[in-house]
């Protein structure tokens, strides 16, 4: 099957790293994949709260776009994944909502008709379409010793009933140990990386990031695996500034799954955008060298 | 006497207010009215309670004084009171199928929103009863005798009281027990909420009385496979599964056991609740009934390489002579026939697993409140002692309530016994460990008889109590007094603040729900399932332990969550409607069953491969198919199928039939 | 001007369908008014004849309940109830009668939400169908002498 890709603007910006390692595996395994054309902005973020109508409207036009031409959207980003998913499912249980953005759709000559496109996230795709054992067979450098604290976010398992579980997901834990990973179970899964409040509330924001790098380290971790960009904005950026308020050594690289994955299927470190992290990430793959 | 059969029909039409049920929105007096003007209506009665005597009355009355000969009383649904208004009808002196029930209660009064519709539909539903009941004719309803032998299915608190009351009455009792022993989830328990009481204490020498019942024939280890028959006359196929042990050899003598070859205890136990270990040869527990070894195939080295030296075979043969063990037993269906049926096959804990944040499975020192029972338990794996895994004693103890219940993402319902049991084991635990214990609950739900008492027992004892909706169970501690322990995060709701509680052992109190293969059994006994899946009873307050299938009841936490004492007075109630049942040595069959006309009959075997029950068979002599009535049940399949109209059914002629669909439409 | 109300038949077996509108009622759910419920024992007792009749006497649709596949009290009578409905569906198309007047559901004892849904839905289906007579006139008027007419005069029932 193939896939419509959907980058939002996070991975066209802060997340290239993201954006580059997913291209990357996504060539490796095969998967045919191809930029959804026209597509705009998902809604997140401040258009969500100031006006929900117009936002799922945005989010809508690029489901419609999709279903125009019927193929299944991924989505890496954790807020474009769940925004769009909160779309349709809106959508579907709310006639009145479903109305006025049918309405606005019709204003630009498109239409929606639901549950023909479904939204993935990469992490779905890799998991439940190529199959772990499929990955498991295409491993050429197992990054076996390397201890990784899987960080799922809050997102990415909203709305809840979606492909894993909303409070304790294991599907990277899964393709992580496929990698040879040594993955450290903890119950910190899907708590909140400090989100938006890094920039708003910063006394908040800078806590939340030390209780995650915290128990990583705690838990003698070499690296922290994403699924999403704001999750590793946060937990990389942050972290001197995190360790200057606490006193404290951190020091813990912050990779998207997708990077873990690339090496471990062979791709060269150019391909994955390993300089782009703030915290180094070289030493953790120096490990299995 | 007016009324017979060919009579000019003389109706008398009763709508019953049924207190404000009815009256409080369907127009009753407007419906009267009304109702005097349909044909052969002779007189139309309102009265606040028609099913009571004073109502009744009125119909015997009529039927005297105005000759009526066909009743309907337009009130509540059949399946509630027909039986009621038919004999009220036979009183009076006519024939009781000259009666019809128009079902404005449920069907109108209880379902409409608007009084005006409602009104209007009840009119529809009357005008069809009068159209229906002018094709009504006298019937005779046929009586076959009834076998008074019964099957008990479960050998739990329920299903033992419920033999044990049926026995002492003199019958003979088929009881079914999937286990090797009966006992149920009470045998787990050690002690019983709120009186403290021993559970085994109480239960054992109940246990012991089944075995010894010269009434019972006990059937442990098995399954029921298949049902046919009806109320009175059911016959029974039961899988008796392998246990590997002769069991009138065995004498429970546990030298078997001691001597396999596996030294030491290595499996879990499924009676400890995985929480002690046992050998692939086994005694479940020492109190089983019967007390006989059981072999499981899936362990044991003979079954899974055909290469153990059989020490347990040679040990029971040389040192105790009974040469019991027996790996070539083949599993045995006995075929047995019964009048009536309990079911009594209680329930299943919630699998607290299915909430990951809880750490049930991921964190060792979360127990399930039954692994807990097997832990404080003096004949427990630990002989009472509570301890964790690694054998330290706990110095403080969480226990969450309402694990699985009261929650939408699982289930709704509240299980009614968690409270109760969730306080007994804090007071236990307290009592033997001196542990800090607190009880996270939603609400605290205490009712019965001394159940509030013993919470407030409780209260004083120095248990804490924390009103919230725990959120999760985490090893992810924050300071020294956390480190290395579980830290229960909850929202403490009566001071509005997220508290974070450290302890060493966290209980679940799992809810009750309905068994996983209670669909399986609910099919193969004909009966239905609430939409959760409890069994139905058919009225929720005047028959809880009756189902729609006649001669098939139901007792026990399988109908719905119960506690020990209402689980033994609903085992008493089955059994005494078991009684009513058999005792009276007959059943009255309704007579709705299929007639064929052998005049119009062109004997084109249509019916003949239809019916279910093989009831029709071809007279050859003839040239007709004919109807045994005793093996007709008035489906009507036959009916609906015959391309000559040659067979009608009793009570659901199409005459009727079709007069009712066309009374229904008369009213706008 | 009134509104259109359909009005519904519903021929209900006597151990599913008719016992889950007997818990709605218990349940206190509230479905739209337009059903009127006639019991038989099985829905394999139900005629083609039956569901025929309703709609030359006034119904604007006709509801077959029964019991799940696998269900039935007396076995298979409802899937015997099955075979005719499917045939009576081609029936009514060459009628011209817009099939969707007629419906079978399987309706356990305890769905009776599902009821309530159905009823509902069932009612908004031939609300925007329109009345029957407009749809099939001539289906209407061809009549037949009704076994009710005969008796309400006084005649006595055969032999």
């Amino acid at each position: 099957m193939e896939y419509f890709y959907y980058p939002g603007c996070s991975l066209k910006g802060t997340g290239a790293s993201y954006e580059k390692s997913l291209l990357e595996v996504f060539a490796l395994l095969g998967i045919p994949m191809k930029e959804l054309p026209d597509w705009n902005c998902c809604g997140a973020t401040s258009y969500m709260s100031i006006d929900e109508e117009v936002a799922l409207a945005m989010a809508a036009r690029n489901l419609a776009i999709a279903e125009e031409n019927g193929r299944d959207v991924i989505a890496p980003c954790s807020a474009c994944y769940m925004v769009l998913r909160k779309t349709q499912k809106y959508m579907k249980e709310y006639a009145h909502i479903r109305q006025s953005i049918l309405n606005a759709l019709k204003k630009a000559g498109l239409t929606y008709h639901g549950d023909r496109v479904r939204i993935r996230h990469p992490l779905d795709v890799l998991v439940n379409d190529v199959g772990i054992a499929e990955i498991r067979k295409r491993v050429q450098r197992s990054l076996n010793g390397v201890r990784v604290f899987p960080y799922y976010g809050c997102l990415i398992v909203r709305p809840k009933n979606g492909f894993d579980h909303a409070t304790y997901p294991t599907s990277m834990d899964r393709l992580l140990e496929a990698l040879g990973c040594e993955v450290i179970d903890h119950p910190l899964k899907t708590k909140c990386c400090g989100g938006s409040l890094t920039g708003t509330l910063e006394e908040v924001g800078m806590r939340l990031v030390y209780i995650l790098l915290k128990e990583a380290k705690k838990r003698g971790s070499h690296a922290i695996a994403t699924v999403c960009p704001l999750c590793q904005f946060n937990l990389d950026a942050y972290q001197e500034k995190v360790e200057k308020i606490y006193s404290e050594s951190l020091g813990i690289p912050v990779m998207y799954f997708t990077q873990l994955l690339g090496y471990a299927l062979g791709a060269e470190d150019s391909h994955l955008g390993l300089e782009q992290h703030i915290v180094p990430v070289q030493e953790v793959f120096e490990m299995v060298r | 006497m007016a009324g017979r059969n060919g009579d000019l029909p003389r109706i008398g039409v009763y709508v019953c207010h049924c207190g404000t049920n009815i009256g409080g929105k369907v127009n009753v007096p407007e419906v009267v009215a009304f109702a005097r003007t349909l044909p052969n209506v002779v007189v139309a009665r309102e009265y606040k309670y028609m099913c009571s005597d004073p109502g009744q009355l009125l119909i015997k009355e009529d039927i005297q004084k105005l000759n009526i000969n066909r009743v309907i009383v337009a009130s509540c649904s059949p399946h509630l009171h027909e039986h009621t208004f038919r004999k009220a009808t036979l009183e009076g002196g006519q024939n009781p199928y000259l009666f019809h029930m128009a079902n404005i209660r449920e069907h109108v009064s209880w379902v409409t929103d608007d009084p005006e519709k409602a009104t209007e539909k009840a009119k529809a539903i009357i005008e069809a009863a009068v159209y229906r009941i002018q094709f009504h004719e006298p019937l005779e309803s046929k009586q076959v005798p009834v076998n008074p032998d019964v099957l008990i299915v479960g050998g739990g608190i329920a299903g033992i009281t419920a033999a044990l009351t049926l026995a002492n009455a003199g019958k003979k009792v088929y009881l079914v027990e999937r286990e090797s022993s009966i006992g149920g989830h009470m045998a787990k328990f050690d002690k019983t909420f709120p009186t403290l009481d021993c559970a085994s204490c109480i239960l054992t020498p109940k246990m012991t009385a089944v075995k010894d019942h010269p009434n019972i024939q006990l059937i442990t280890y098995a399954e029921v496979l298949e049902v046919d028959g009806y109320v009175g006359n059911f016959t029974v196929k039961v899988k008796k599964k392998p246990r590997y042990v002769i069991e009138d050899r065995c004498i429970g003598c546990y030298v078997c056991v001691e001597n396999c070859v596996y030294k030491t205890p290595k499996y879990p136990s499924e009676f400890d609740e995985g929480i002690g270990l046992r050998k692939p040869i086994y005694i479940p527990f020492p109190q089983a009934v019967p007390l006989v070894a059981v072999i499981d195939p899936e362990t044991c080295i003979e079954f899974k390489s055909g290469r153990c030296p059989k020490k347990c075979q040679q040990a029971c043969r040389e040192v105790v002579g009974r040469d019991a063990i027996d790996f070539t037993q083949k599993e045995e269906i006995l075929e047995i026939q019964v009048g009536a049926i309990v079911l009594a096959t209680g329930f299943q804990t919630f699998d607290a697993s299915r909430i990951p944040e809880y750490g049930y499975g991921r964190y060792p020192n979360v127990y399930t409140s039954l692994e807990i029972e097997r832990l404080v338990n003096s004949s427990g794996p630990t002989g009472g002692e509570i301890v964790l895994r690694d054998g330290r004693k706990p110095r403080s103890v969480g226990i969450i309530h309402c694990v699985g219940s009261r929650d939408r993402n699982f289930n709704p319902w509240c299980s009614r016994v968690c409270c109760m049991y969730s306080l007994k084991l804090a007071h236990l635990v307290r009592e033997r460990t001196g542990a800090e214990v607190y009880n996270f609950y939603i609400d605290m739900r205490t009712p019965g008889k001394g159940y509030e008492e013993f919470y407030e027992k409780l209260l004083h004892e120095g248990v804490h109590f924390i009103r919230g909706k725990v959120a999760e169970v985490t090893d992810w501690t924050i300071n020294p007094e956390e480190a290395g322990r579980l830290v229960i995060r909850v929202e403490d709701s009566l001071i509005g603040v997220v508290r974070r509680i450290p302890v060493d052992m966290v209980i679940l109190s799992v809810g009750l729900e309905p068994r996983a293969d209670a669909e399986e059994l609910r099919r193969l006994f004909n009966i239905s399932c609430s939409a959760e899946g409890w069994f139905l009873e058919r009225h929720p307050k005047l028959a809880p332990v009756s189902t729609y299938t006649d001669g098939v009841f139901i007792a026990g936490a399988c109908q719905g969550p119960k506690d020990i004492p209402d689980t033994v007075a609903q085992a008493g109630a089955a059994a005494g409607e078991v009684l009513s049942l058999v005792d009276r040595g007959f059943i009255e069959l309704e007579p709705n069953i299929a007639v064929i006309d052998a005049r119009k009959c062109s004997g084109c075997h249509v019916c003949i491969a239809l019916c279910p029950y093989s009831a029709i068979s071809f007279n050859e002599t003839e040239n007709v198919a004919q109807i045994n009535e005793a093996l007709c049940k008035g489906c009507g399949v036959c009916v609906g199928a015959c391309p000559s109209r040659a067979i009608h059914q009793q009570l659901f002629k199409d005459e009727q039939i079709m007069a009712e669909i066309e009374g229904l439409l008369m009213v706008e | 001007m009134k509104s259109f109300e359909p009005k519904i038949i519903g021929l209900f077996c006597n151990w599913c369908t008719y016992l889950a509108a007997d818990l709605a009622g218990v349940s206190r759910m509230q479905y739209a008014p337009n059903l009127r419920i006639v019991r038989v024992m099985c829905s394999g007792r139900i005629h083609p004849e039956h569901v025929l009749w309703a709609f030359e006497n006034g119904a604007d649709g006709v509801l077959i309940g029964g019991c799940h596949p696998g269900d039935c009290h007396y076995i298979e009578g409802n899937f015997k109830n099955l075979r005719r409905y499917l045939l009576l569906k081609r029936l009514l198309k060459q009628f011209g009668i817009d099939e969707r007047r007629l419906r079978l559901e399987w309706i356990s004892a305890s769905e009776a939400d599902k009821l309530r849904r159905v009823v509902d839905e069932f009612t908004e289906t031939l609300r925007e169908l329109g009345p029957f007579a407009q749809e099939a006139p001539l289906f209407q008027a061809a009549e037949s002498p009704s076994p009710i007419q005969k008796s309400t005069l006084g005649m006595k029932e055969e032999d």
